[in-house]
């Protein structure tokens, strides 16, 4: 049945898109923070997507997976705040590397791909219900 | 007789499974829209579908020996020879599914499975017609 596969690989998109849609959040959740467990600020993580084969046979037809959450590795901001308990000698606090514009423009997308992997399972639910009504 | 009729379904059987190994193709390209590298792969459909039916009598049918056997065939693995799409638009981390492309194809694709739907249906419908004689 190729069409059920479609739900298979649709909805490990879904899944994928929601990870990145959560790590988003986590990320802007954490724009400000200037202290962690590890003792440093927080740094932005990125979901790495990998296609995965639905099929042995056929590789090139993949649904999609979360292989690896990495942490971003660009320098961390310095705020001038002299007065924070955190600050250095000079008076700067060094502050989580995540980008605001970045995180936004990786939700909208996360957002549309999901959206459209929604369609796509709905397009699929349609077209298999109307091939079970098949002679009736 | 019985031949006949599931040679008049046969066409339109194969052209769905077709339609249903393209949807899922198409699905793999959207779902991995994001993924760095990855290539947006699709067939040609006129070409699977003639080679499908160019090749009913395959080497996995069965023998027929008597003209009243059914006309066994092995299944064959729809769908057609997979081929790289090429871009319109690069972009930076080797992606190529362009994600227009790829709506408007599962789109196009949804259409013609259904058409095809309601083909083999009134086909059906016909073929219980003549079946009942027209009562």
């Amino acid at each position: 049945m190729s069409l059920s596969n479609v739900f298979n690989i649709a909805g490990s998109a879904m899944t994928a898109q929601s990870m990145r849609l959560n790590l988003v959040a986590s990320n802007i959740a954490n724009a400000e923070s200037s202290t962690s467990s590890t003792g440093e600020p927080y740094r932005a993580r990125h979901a790495v997507f990998t296609a995965t084969p639905v099929k042995a046979d056929v590789p090139q037809v993949a649904g999609v997976r979360v292989t690896a959450v990495e942490e971003d590795t660009s320098p961390f901001r310095m705020k001038y705040q002299p007065g924070h308990p955190l600050a250095d000698e000079n008076g700067y606090v060094k502050m989580s590397n995540v980008n605001l514009v970045e995180e936004m423009a990786d939700m909208i997308s996360a957002s549309r791909s999901y959206q459209t992997n929604v369609e796509i399972v709905n397009t699929a639910k349609t077209l298999l219900q109307k091939t079970l009504q098949l002679g009736q | 007789m019985l031949n006949k009729m599931s040679q008049q379904l046969d066409f339109l059987q194969r052209s769905l499974d077709l339609r249903a190994a393209r949807a899922e193709v198409i699905a793999g390209n959207i779902a991995n829209a994001d993924t760095p590298g990855y290539k947006a792969v699709d067939f040609d459909f006129a070409k699977a579908l003639q080679a499908q039916t160019s090749q009913q009598n395959g080497s996995l049918g069965m023998a027929l020996t008597d003209s009243r056997h059914l006309n066994g065939r092995g299944s064959q693995a729809a769908g057609g020879e997979l081929q790289y799409r090429s871009a319109v638009q690069r972009s930076i981390d080797g992606n190529s599914v362009d994600m227009d492309i790829e709506r408007a194809a599962y789109t196009d694709n949804a259409l013609k499975y259904q058409s095809t739907l309601t083909f083999l249906g009134r086909r059906i419908s016909g073929l219980m017609d003549a079946i009942k004689g027209g009562q």
